[in-house]
């Protein structure tokens, strides 16, 4: 088997696996990341992303050859109930979910956009969920929780 | 404290509800409340967790139960401090009396047996006393979701678990003429390959190898032709042309009727609508000897195990259903088909649990659909064009085909197999438990005379069962846009015709608080569109009233949705708020972009692509008034929205375009032809 290497949530990674295989696969499979939720395994939905380098990528669409010496973020490494992530302290803040299948995914697209635009406007974060689907209708409410994560950050 | 409530979560932060009512009544920090998942190993048997009733019966039961707790333990409190019981108060367990004399819950546990029935007699806490119902909680589950502690069905895993996978054919009912299993053979990890009747899938030790192995089987199986589906484009006359039990569902005669000088008829549909749960059903099972173990995150326990033990010809004893969380489903989805499922892979898995989690493609077309309706209303309209005869007709599949509720099974797997149960064709819960099809066809509008009818039909090629709602959508959508129509025609403001024909002061009450709120009606601009939709859920439950903003002229964009909700007594104001904008964005949802597509053998909208749901561009901004009503009995949310906001969208896009959509979805294309049938 091919070997690959990379950093997940900082932590230098190997794995022994055919590189054509998903990024989500290995999270879910040998890794035993539960995080990253498989949701349509087409890029469709957005339940999987990750963030990978600076950007949310849809961890079923991402081959694993793909992700070789790159940083990889999944939701268990935003932060803890001790070291919460701004923007998992707002959608707490804001009950943002009502079943929370899709939030691991939409977290991660949150993070990925506060990294690049830390004073987005709500325009902005609707447009960086836009691949992100919730059936809920939780919609609103996270675009205030990540606008609130925004105003959290910025009076640090 | 442990409660073991009957009903489950799904999202809609039940939990968080009931441990709200049981600290309330035993005065004890809501920290303290253990809740036990529903399992039929100990759980009371509360059915099924639907219809927005959990609150009204799981927390009357629980608030009753422990209203007679705190009096129990008052007692034994009483006894062992020799004070009366009036001389007493609890604060977070601890029982204290006159002069600092005081024991707990904890100390007098030993003393106190709670393994007996609850009599009727306990009186429970006035609104007033309570500190936590009718107050904002934080919802119990968010942190693990939050910080993706493994909750999730499809996020656990059990010690020696295999992973199965399940072959069916795109075709609907096709028949599995052969299927080499070489290439499947082939696959690292395999378990088994199992094969009964139509019946087949795959056990492997990887969830990569099952997927692998069930690809494989894919491309060598052999289909015979399934059966015909309906032509998509001509669903109402399809819906009206099979064979249908017909019922009256009621009937209002005049004492005085007013006299008829003409009749106006319209017609309206909506579609098949898939739950389309985030999350592709997941289960897990496991056989011991001739015991099985299932994990589920079925909307009711006790009625899988009912169905498991009739196609397993077994008795219910020697089956445990447990639940754990899934994502939303929104109603009856394939959470029993998958169990089913894993059910029969896991007896070839010599004991070990296997996992078994449907693909997207099977969860958009396999799984149960809400019926597609088509709805014809005539009203008789004197001459001042008052309304003075009204009838409401339904043509529908059923709404309902739910598991354990009838000889035979309802699920999917159960008529694939080599000695295979017949499909269930779905039914209609009675008019009593809110109706199916019917559901909110009754008006509540007080006119002289009303005749309402539905048409359950007999054939069922495409699957149906309980979607939100159930047929309060289509019903609530054909009347509010009908009377929209009739006000129209009278030229009367429709708030102001409205609140005429309403007699219940509450359905007033939401209809002029949403009014107020939205400046009803705002200054007429261009290509900008106002409309107004009312219902109670089922006539028994929530009262909701909407203003919608609309714009657009080719595609609809719906800006903002103004709600007025009451839900009697609200557990979690907060909860119940969230529970409305959600059904008011899947409203939106539903109205602007969702149908279910086929061709003649196959459901083709199988794909995100093909099924596209609201996305965050596109979700109206939402305002929510909650009216709140501490002494009336509380009722459930999730569904009070969904027919209100579907009618003042239809409503508002008529204000803003002149154009009259009565053929959901409000698509660009539904647009044009009904443009083409004003002009």
């Amino acid at each position: 088997m091919p070997r690959i290497r990379f950093r997940l949530n900082g932590v230098e990674t190997d794995v022994d696996a055919d590189l054509d295989r998903s990024l989500l696969d290995i999270l879910r499979g040998p890794l035993r990341m539960t995080g990253p939720h498989f949701g349509c395994g087409a890029n469709e939905c957005g339940a999987c992303n990750v963030i990978v380098g600076d950007r949310a990528v849809a961890a079923c669409d991402t081959p694993l050859w793909s992700v070789a010496d790159k940083d990889i973020t999944t939701i268990e490494g935003l932060g803890t109930e001790h070291e919460p992530h701004p923007l998992q302290r707002a959608f707490i803040a804001e009950q943002a979910l009502q079943c929370g299948y899709c939030v691991p995914g939409i977290l991660m697209s949150a993070a990925a956009l506060l990294m690049r635009n830390p004073k987005p406007t709500g325009e902005d974060v609707r447009a960086s969920l836009d691949r992100n689907l919730c059936r809920c209708g939780s919609h609103n409410r996270m675009v205030r929780a990540v606008l609130r994560a925004a105003a959290e950050i910025e009076a640090r | 404290m442990s409660v073991s409530p009957g009903k489950v979560e799904i999202g809609q932060g039940i939990v968080t509800a009931l441990s709200q009512i049981a600290a309330d009544e035993l005065d004890v920090d809501i920290g303290r409340v253990q809740m036990v998942r529903a399992s039929t190993a100990g759980s009371p048997n509360e059915g099924v967790t639907s219809g927005s009733l959990s609150v009204q019966q799981s927390g009357r039961a629980v608030r009753q139960a422990c209203a007679e707790i705190r009096q129990i333990f008052l007692a034994a409190a009483s006894d062992r401090l020799g004070v009366g019981i009036d001389a007493l108060d609890i604060k977070d367990g601890t029982i204290s009396g006159p002069g600092n004399i005081r024991t707990s819950y904890w100390e007098l546990a030993d003393d106190v047996s709670l393994d007996r029935d609850a009599t009727p007699g306990a009186v429970s806490k006035l609104s007033t006393q309570r500190t936590l119902a009718g107050n904002s909680v934080q919802r119990l589950d968010i942190p693990d979701k939050v910080f993706a502690h493994p909750r999730f069905i499809h996020d656990c895993a059990l010690p020696a678990m295999l992973h199965g996978r399940v072959l069916r054919s795109e075709m609907s009912a096709a028949k599995l003429t052969g299927m080499p299993e070489d290439g499947a053979r082939a696959v690292a990890g395999l378990v088994a390959i199992v094969r009964d009747g139509n019946f087949a899938g795959v056990v492997s030790e990887t969830e990569d190898g099952a997927e692998a192995a069930l690809k494989a089987l894919r491309k060598s199986a052999a289909w015979s032709s399934g059966e015909t589906l309906p032509d998509e484009d001509r669903l109402a006359e399809w819906l009206q042309a099979q064979p249908s039990e017909p019922t009256v569902i009621d009937n209002k005669t005049a004492s005085e009727a007013g006299e008829k000088k003409r009749t106006i008829r319209r017609q309206y549909t909506r579609p098949y609508l898939a739950h389309a749960s985030i999350a592709p059903s997941c289960a897990m099972a496991q056989w011991t000897g001739d015991r099985i173990h299932v994990w589920t995150h079925s909307q009711g326990v006790y009625l899988l195990r009912a169905d498991l033990a009739l196609v397993l010809k077994l008795p219910v004893e020697n089956i445990t259903v447990e639940h754990m969380e899934g994502a939303g489903c929104y109603g009856h989805n394939a959470a029993d088909d998958v169990a089913l499922d894993a059910v029969l892979l896991a007896k070839a898995a010599a004991g070990r649990p296997v996992r078994v989690q449907w693909s997207r493609e099977d969860e958009m077309s396999h799984a149960p659909f809400g019926a597609a309706m088509a709805i014809e209303i005539e009203a008789d309209l004197d001459a001042q064009d008052e309304i003075v005869g009204w009838r409401h007709s339904i043509w529908s599949n059923g709404h309902a085909a739910r598991p354990g509720r009838a000889a035979q099974p309802a699920l999917l797997a159960a008529t694939e197999l080599a000695e295979p149960f017949p499909r269930t064709i779905s039914t209609n819960p009675p008019q009593a438990n809110g109706g199916g099809a019917d559901r909110n066809s009754v008006p509540l509008y007080d006119f002289p005379s009303w005749q309402i009818e539905s048409h359950r039909l007999l054939t069922m090629p495409i699957r149906t069962s309980a979607l939100r709602t159930l047929g309060a959508q289509g019903n609530v959508f054909a009347i509010e846009s009908f009377l929209d129509e009739l006000a129209n025609e009278r030229g009367e403001d429709p708030v102001d015709f409205r609140l005429r024909h309403l007699r219940d002061s509450r359905a007033q009450d939401v209809i002029r608080s949403v009014a107020k709120r939205a400046n009803w009606k705002p200054d007429k601009q261009t290509g900008c569109g106002y409309g107004i939709g009312f219902a109670r859920y089922k006539n028994t439950g929530a009262y909701c009233a909407v203003v919608a903003e609309v714009e657009g002229a080719e595609d609809i964009n719906v800006k903002r949705l103004t709600i007025a909700v009451d839900v009697g007594e609200a557990i979690n104001p907060d909860g119940v708020i969230n529970q409305i904008e959600g059904g008011a964005i899947q409203a939106t949802s539903w109205v602007l972009k969702e149908r279910v597509r086929f061709d003649r053998q196959r459901i083709t909208s199988s794909t995100w692509t093909a099924y596209p749901i609201l996305r965050f561009s596109e979700v109206p901004e939402v305002q929510v008034e909650l009216i709140q009503r501490p002494d009336m009995e509380p009722v459930g949310a999730g569904e009070a929205a969904h027919g209100p906001v579907t009618a003042a969208i239809a409503n508002a896009v008529f204000d803003a375009l002149g154009v009259r959509v009565r053929n959901l979805p409000i698509t660009r294309d539904r647009l044009i032809a009904a443009m083409e049938l004003t002009t």
